[in-house]
Parts: C-alpha cells; sequence; structure tokens
C-alpha cells in the first residue's frame, strides 16, 4: 500500500486514533530506551573530559536536549491548539491537553538540570538571567495552561479559552531562544546554530543529539499513554468507547 | 574510555553530586511520569470493568 492510498483523515477521528495510538506505543518506548541508553553510553564513555568545566560539563547531555524539548513541545502543543481552535477538531483538543504536561516536567528538568550546572560554574542555583527567566516563564505558561484546562467545567470552553493562551505564549519561544543573543547574558551562548560550526568536539555533539532524539521517542510514547487516557475519559460515554473490549 | 577505576567514575571529578544529581532527578521524574500514567489508564479501566 503506498502512502497516498493510507486514509490519514481517518486517524483524525479519536475511534480510530485510539487503537493506533496503542499500537504505536511500544515502538516509541523502545526507541526512547535503546537511544537514551546509547546517549548516556556515548556522554559518559566516549565524550572527553571539557577542558574548562571538567566533568560537571556532563550534565549537557540532559539539560540541552530537556531545553529543546520544553520549546520543541511547547510550540506542538500550541500548533494542536490553533487546529482545535480553527477546525473545531476534537482530537487535536486532546493532543495539545496531552502534550503540556509531558513539556511542562522538560521545563522543569531543563530548569533543574541548569541549577545543579550553575551551582559549580558560577557559585549559585539560580540568577535572574534572560534566558534563566523567559525559561522559568514557560513553565509558568505551562502551569498556567494545565490550570486553565483543569479550572473551567465545560470541555469545550476550557480547551478554546487554553488554546488562547497556548497562542499567546507563543511569543516567549523566540525570546528564550534568542535571550542569549539578545542580552548579555551569564548563561553561555547556543551550543549548535545552523550557520556556525559547533563548538564542542564532535563525540560531545553526537552524544547530544541521540540524547535528544531519544527524549523525542520517550515525548511521542508518553503523549500517546495520556492521549489515549484523555480520550478514554472523555469519551466514556460515546457508544464506540462502551462497547469497546480492550485488546490494544 | 577515559575512567582510570569506577571510584573515579562514580566521583565525576569532584562535581558528583551535581552530576549525579542531574541524573537522577531526570530519571526519577521522567519515570514518575510514566508509572502515574500506567496509572492512570488501569484507573479507567477497573472503573468501567465495574460499570
Amino acid at each position: 500500500m503506498s502512502l497516498l492510498n493510507i486514509r490519514w483523515f481517518k486517524y483524525s477521528s479519536p475511534p480510530a486514533f485510539y487503537p493506533l495510538a496503542g499500537r504505536m506505543i511500544p515502538y516509541f518506548a523502545v526507541a526512547a530506551t535503546l537511544l537514551i541508553a546509547a546517549g548516556l553510553y556515548l556522554g559518559f564513555f566516549e565524550a572527553p573530559t571539557d577542558f574548562q568545566q571538567g566533568e560537571a560539563y556532563r550534565i549537557i547531555f540532559i539539560h540541552v536536549p530537556a531545553a529543546w524539548m520544553s520549546m520543541f513541545l511547547y510550540l506542538l502543543m500550541a500548533g494542536y491548539a490553533a487546529l482545535a481552535l480553527g477546525l473545531n477538531a476534537r482530537l487535536s483538543a486532546m493532543m495539545a491537553a496531552s502534550l503540556a504536561p509531558t513539556g511542562a516536567l522538560f521545563t522543569l528538568i531543563a530548569l533543574l538540570t541548569g541549577s545543579f550546572w550553575g551551582k559549580p560554574m558560577w557559585g549559585a542555583w539560580w540568577v535572574w538571567d534572560a534566558r534563566l527567566t523567559s525559561e522559568l516563564i514557560l513553565l509558568f505558561l505551562y502551569i498556567g495552561y494545565l490550570s486553565l484546562q483543569s479550572a473551567i467545567e465545560d470541555r469545550r470552553r476550557a480547551d478554546r479559552a487554553s488554546a488562547v493562551f497556548a497562542l499567546v505564549g507563543v511569543v516567549n519561544v523566540p525570546i528564550i531562544y534568542f535571550s542569549v543573543k539578545w542580552w548579555n547574558t551569564l548563561h553561555q551562548g547556543a551550543s549548535i546554530s545552523l550557520t556556525k560550526a559547533p563548538a564542542m568536539a564532535h563525540t560531545m555533539l553526537l552524544a547530544m543529539l541521540v540524547m535528544a532524539l531519544g527524549f523525542w521517542m520517550y515525548s511521542i510514547a508518553v503523549v500517546l499513554m495520556r492521549v489515549r487516557c484523555v480520550i478514554a475519559e472523555r469519551e466514556r460515554e460515546a457508544g464506540w468507547m462502551r462497547d469497546r473490549v480492550e485488546s490494544d | 574510555m577515559h575512567w582510570e577505576s569506577l571510584q573515579a567514575f562514580l566521583h565525576m571529578g569532584g562535581y558528583a553530586g551535581y552530576v549525579w544529581g542531574s541524573y537522577g532527578a531526570t530519571a526519577a521524574l521522567l519515570l514518575l511520569e510514566v508509572w502515574l500514567l500506567k496509572r492512570r489508564a488501569a484507573a479507567f479501566k477497573r472503573k468501567k470493568d465495574e460499570e
């Protein structure tokens, strides 16, 4: 069957997507485990010691991928929220709601690991630097989105209100990304960029990229797990969910 | 492999608390998320079976 013959839109309905998501989870979970294991091996056994920061720099292998995920997942969440708002698509609203907790988790991990890195390198767990502050605002945006989702009783109104909130918050993502350029920050500049050669050893870069791919696979697996919970809970009164015999 | 011994590896050049703290906290948070989701799915299934 060619890719063109698959009826892609079929999977935009919850009854069709629910079993598909269930079948996909194990593949992404296995991929996440393998990639994270490979990333840890590269990060701890192949990447050399940093000549300035010693072994403390090894925090980079989770810190940078987690920070990337925190921003990617926010954009993805806002994208689904926009689709839900514009097309009134049920599944898109559920996807947006399912992405938020994982995005918030990666934001928290980026802040925590940054703190563990800042203490030995800068002598402080926290500084009000533009990069750190804008990342903290990202955490508050996720929390705000989740609070709106749970505070409004009517599901459709909750989805609409939180979608508008998520879209307004998108402005923060480029601020985080370019903060190290726009302001004079204590936080170091971008580790890799599209226009310059990476400012790190190849094995370091490779470990970071493998870890980032692992975090992607992890995120897809847990978001699919969560969207299945959300579908099941929101559609529990629907005929297809009532009649469903759990097989996958 | 550039670690001279297991002790040297665990010592992380004097940054053990920071490095292992970061990795430990990350692992704990990711596993917690998976566990909570499994619990949520199981709770729904239990409720459905009771109905």
